[in-house]
């Protein structure tokens, strides 16, 4: 064991490359991402559920609503408040968020996160950028 | 020990009041109860056990006569068009009578005229549907509502084993990411992604709106839908006063698209 030396500092070295992310970025922190929202969906104040529940569980209600729709051919939703909704991500929920961009994106990526939903649902036109 | 039998029995009911407590407690507690979300049909949603079309060839005397239909079918659904034949996917097109009733009816020697007419074909939503037993996934399923075989893109593997399964060539299947191959794009419904068969689907999404196919609603009368098993609806009324043939009715799948010859 000769080469302590040179083991030690090839170690140092390696933990440091491999650590850098940590250290670099250490006592920063990413903000989380500012959701805009449309005009229409400010106007409608609330969305299909709450929002805090929207913001945590829509995946939950759109896998239930592709569940329904597609399989069981029920198509309207009726909240707890008593308000129905067709039970659509394109005509629905992408008619009240058609910022994309700017609603969407913004929490997925922050969360890497990479729903395939636009595979095939198309994006709503009216979005501005 | 001096517990007296009248001790004992005290005891025992203070117990069961006491056991009985809890529930009663609790319902004074509960807050008016919250109403739980709902799920259910839309109203307007037109209805049937069995979607049947006939479809009236006499009336249909050249391709121009297929295509506003075809247009209508392919550019609601998001429909690809390629020049490149190999790739091509299909909803509803016209073919030629040998192909369409091969095994059928005579090929040979047949009335110049029924010869030369295009023949609408799309799915026939059987009644006893071979894709649905071939698919693995449950992608492809018949809805006991009303009869139609759906797809259900999300599922899909792109197998293909329903293509091989059926015997129409109803189905295409999306070699490439169909996106370039449209012209334009219908925002209210979606495309299909790369891997993925498609199909008619009877319109369900116009079904459920009220509407009918858009096919029929393009054809002015050229074809019918209605309920096969209402005695009373249009579809039967028709198959009872025209004689009506179906595709490869032998293999036993049911098919409900009938032709008026």
């Amino acid at each position: 064991m000769n080469d302590k030396k040179l083991i030690v500092t090839g170690l140092v070295i390696f933990l440091m490359i491999v650590l850098f992310p940590f250290w670099y970025n250490r006592g920063k922190a990413v903000p989380p991402p500012e959701v805009k929202l449309t005009e229409q969906a400010k106007a409608a104040k609330e969305c299909v559920l709450s929002k805090e529940y929207m913001r945590a569980e829509h995946m939950q209600l759109l896998d239930l609503w592709r569940e329904s729709v597609v399989r069981e051919a029920d198509r309207v939703y009726t909240n707890p408040k008593g308000k129905q909704f067709v039970m659509s991500l394109s005509n629905t929920c992408l008619d009240c968020h058609s910022n994309k961009a700017d609603f969407c994106d913004k929490c997925h990526n922050y969360a890497s996160v990479r729903p395939y939903c636009w595979d095939c649902h198309i994006e709503n036109p009216k979005e501005t950028k | 020990m001096d517990t007296s039998r009248r001790r004992v029995l005290q005891l025992l009911g203070l117990s069961a009041a006491a056991l009985s407590a809890p529930p009663v407690f609790n319902a004074l507690a509960k807050d008016a109860p919250v109403a739980a979300p709902q799920i259910g049909p839309s109203k307007e949603a037109l209805t049937a056990r069995q979607w049947a079309m006939v479809i009236d060839t006499r009336k249909f005397k050249s391709e121009k006569d297929v295509e506003p239909l075809v247009e209508a079918c392919h550019k609601i659904h998001n429909v690809p068009h390629w020049d490149e034949k190999r790739w091509e996917i299909k909803w509803l097109w016209a073919t030629h009578y040998g192909h369409a009733f091969s095994g059928t009816a005579s090929r040979r020697f047949i009335a110049e005229e029924v010869e030369h007419r295009p023949f609408l074909v799309l799915c026939n939503h059987c009644e006893n549907p071979p894709c649905v037993r071939a698919c693995p996934t449950k992608a492809t399923f018949k809805r006991p509502e009303d009869g139609i075989v759906m797809m259900d893109f999300h599922r899909c593997i792109g197998c293909r084993f329903c293509m091989a399964a059926c015997p129409f060539g109803a189905r295409s299947f999306n070699y490439r990411d169909p996106r370039p191959g449209l012209k334009q794009t219908n925002k209210q419904f979606p495309t299909r992604m790369k891997g993925v068969v498609e199909k008619c689907s009877f319109c369900v999404e116009r079904l459920a709106e009220g509407k009918l196919p858009a096919c029929v609603e393009a054809s002015e009368g050229k074809l019918a839908f209605g309920d096969l098993f209402d005695e009373k609806s249009n579809v039967r009324e028709l198959i009872k006063t025209h004689y009506t043939i179906r595709r490869k009715v032998n293999l036993g799948t049911e098919p409900a698209v009938y032709y008026i010859v």
